[in-house]
């Protein structure tokens, strides 16, 4: 907690920092793409919450299972905290790629496997949020959404690879990886590093602050109960 | 303002959907620290009981 | 486990145990389809093997709430968890149990309602096939949804959003199965994939819900 407290000032100004640069520099100092036009502009939104929105699931699987071995109380909770932050990420992405296909494909939405696994990936997060809240008991309540982290992240994969398997799509392949050719260009690639740099610094923060609203709800509960023995 | 060109729609649109989205969800997280922080207050001065 | 599993299959046929009910289920989405979608054969032959598999899913899904619900109310489930036998494999029963009453049933019954949508004929033995393969994977996968809920008031429509996002490799496969059996071209492909994930889900998902059963039953 004392941690947390001393380092949430200073995340959240670094990613607002992070977030104002990289946004105007995206937003305003990039030049628009000879074949995109201005909505190459969008892929300072897309790229990072698309990433977070998975790095996200990945968290609540390593803590889930830091729960369910070393039963951390505060690893659970970092689980439940990071859930809506995730969905929020997803629905990010959904939206903006929506915004971005419309003009650039044509469409709003179209069944190509990348677009199709992200869709997958907000129902398993609306289920996870959703057995949350459905278990009263804090600790039960831990476990099973630990399990179901655990069986859902398998059963996300394997359905990555049977959309692929499904339909070749229209969406481009990865723009990050370090050891391509059609990487994006620099001019759009240093902004873009802001951005997610942004967007990590924004989640963590996020998640801390919503862990320590976990922790006191957590402490709440147990002065009641206490309250009430007496 | 840069020249957004025909895309205007589509580009604004996406920054505006990812602002309000980001602004609910942090509004949302604060909202819920600062009433969970005064709860927890609440409690612990009816019962005498604070630390940490 | 023997007894187990013909203990489970008898309350299952007695009358209000839920036997028939997802075959009705099932008929009738064969049958709403077309009233939905129009009359037109070419159009209903092409949607033929999505609509079976979708069919055949959500009538899995109808019954799966009741694979726990009845022995861990009346305490059975207590009794279960200290027998002899493992819980994983009471769960791995329990599974094979429902996919005997529902999944199976289904398989036979889906190239009757392939008549009724038109299938085109090398799709069939594809429909089966699939099905036979595919419906096991459904059983186990509930039966883990199933294990998570059990311990809720209400657990039905949350079994439902937990459990369909897990279909969605099964449905894959198994509806392009179907549907590349009936183009002639690559159908095995996709039932060995179909199979791959029965086998997978048989050897793991047991141990996953009788984990959650042992959370539930603390």
């Amino acid at each position: 907690m004392q941690t947390s407290a001393r380092l949430l000032p200073w995340l959240a100004g670094l990613s607002v920092l992070c977030l104002t640069a990289g946004g105007i520099w995206g937003f305003f100092f990039t030049p628009d793409d000879f074949r995109q036009g201005s909505t190459v502009k969008i892929i300072y939104l897309h790229v990072p919450a698309a990433m977070m929105a998975i790095n996200g699931w990945i968290m609540m699987l390593v803590t889930s299972l830091i729960w369910l071995i070393r039963r951390h109380h505060v690893s659970a909770l970092a689980a439940k905290a990071a859930g809506p932050v995730g969905l929020t990420m997803t629905v990010i992405a959904l939206v903006t790629g929506a915004l971005w296909g419309q003009p650039m494909w044509g469409t709003w939405w179209a069944w190509d496997p990348r677009l199709t696994s992200f869709l997958i990936l907000t129902l398993f997060y609306l289920g996870y949020i959703a057995l949350w809240s459905a278990v009263e008991d804090p600790d039960t309540a831990a476990d099973l959404t630990s399990v179901l982290c655990i069986v859902g992240s398998v059963f996300a994969v394997l359905s990555r690879y049977a959309v692929n398997f499904w339909n070749q799509g229209l969406h481009q392949g990865a723009s990050l990886s370090l050891d391509k050719e059609e990487n994006v260009a620099d001019v759009f690639y240093l902004p873009l590093l802001v951005c997610i740099a942004g967007f990590v610094l924004l989640f963590v923060t996020l998640v801390l602050l919503r862990t320590r609203t976990e922790i006191r709800a957590r402490r709440l509960q147990s002065l009641l109960a206490r309250e009430r023995m007496a | 303002m840069p020249d957004l060109g025909k895309y205007a729609v589509a580009v604004l649109g996406s920054y505006g959907a990812t602002v309000f989205l980001l602004a609910v969800l942090v509004g949302v997280s604060l909202w819920r620290s600062a009433r969970m922080r005064r709860a927890l207050r609440e409690v612990e001065a009816r019962q005498g009981t604070t630390h940490g | 486990m023997t007894a187990l599993l013909l203990r489970d299959l008898r309350l299952a046929t007695r009358a209000g145990g839920g036997f028939g009910l997802g075959l009705a289920f099932f008929l009738l989405v064969a049958v709403l389809v077309p009233l939905g979608v129009g009359p037109e054969p070419a159009l209903l032959a092409r949607i033929a093997p999505g609509i079976l598999w979708v069919g055949a899913l959500l009538a899995c899904l109808l019954s799966l709430d009741r694979i726990f619900a009845l022995d861990f109310e009346d305490g059975s489930m207590d009794l279960l968890a200290i027998a002899p036998i493992p819980l994983e494999g009471v769960v791995a029963v329990k599974a094979l149990a429902h996919w005997l009453v529902t999944g199976l049933p289904l398989t036979l019954l889906s190239p009757v309602l392939g008549v009724l949508l038109n299938l085109p004929g090398p799709g069939y033995v594809w429909l089966v096939l699939s099905l036979a393969l595919g419906t096991p994977a459904l059983s186990l996968i509930g039966a883990f949804g199933a294990a998570l809920t059990v311990g809720l008031k209400r657990g039905g429509l949350l079994l439902s959003l937990l459990v369909l996002p897990l279909y969605v490799p099964t449905l894959i496969y198994g509806a392009e199965a179907v549907r590349r059996g009936v183009d002639g071209q690559g159908a095995p492909t996709a039932l060995l994939l179909l199979a791959g994930i029965t086998a997978g889900a048989a050897a793991l998902l047991p141990f996953a819900a009788a984990a959650a059963i042992r959370v539930n039953l603390r």
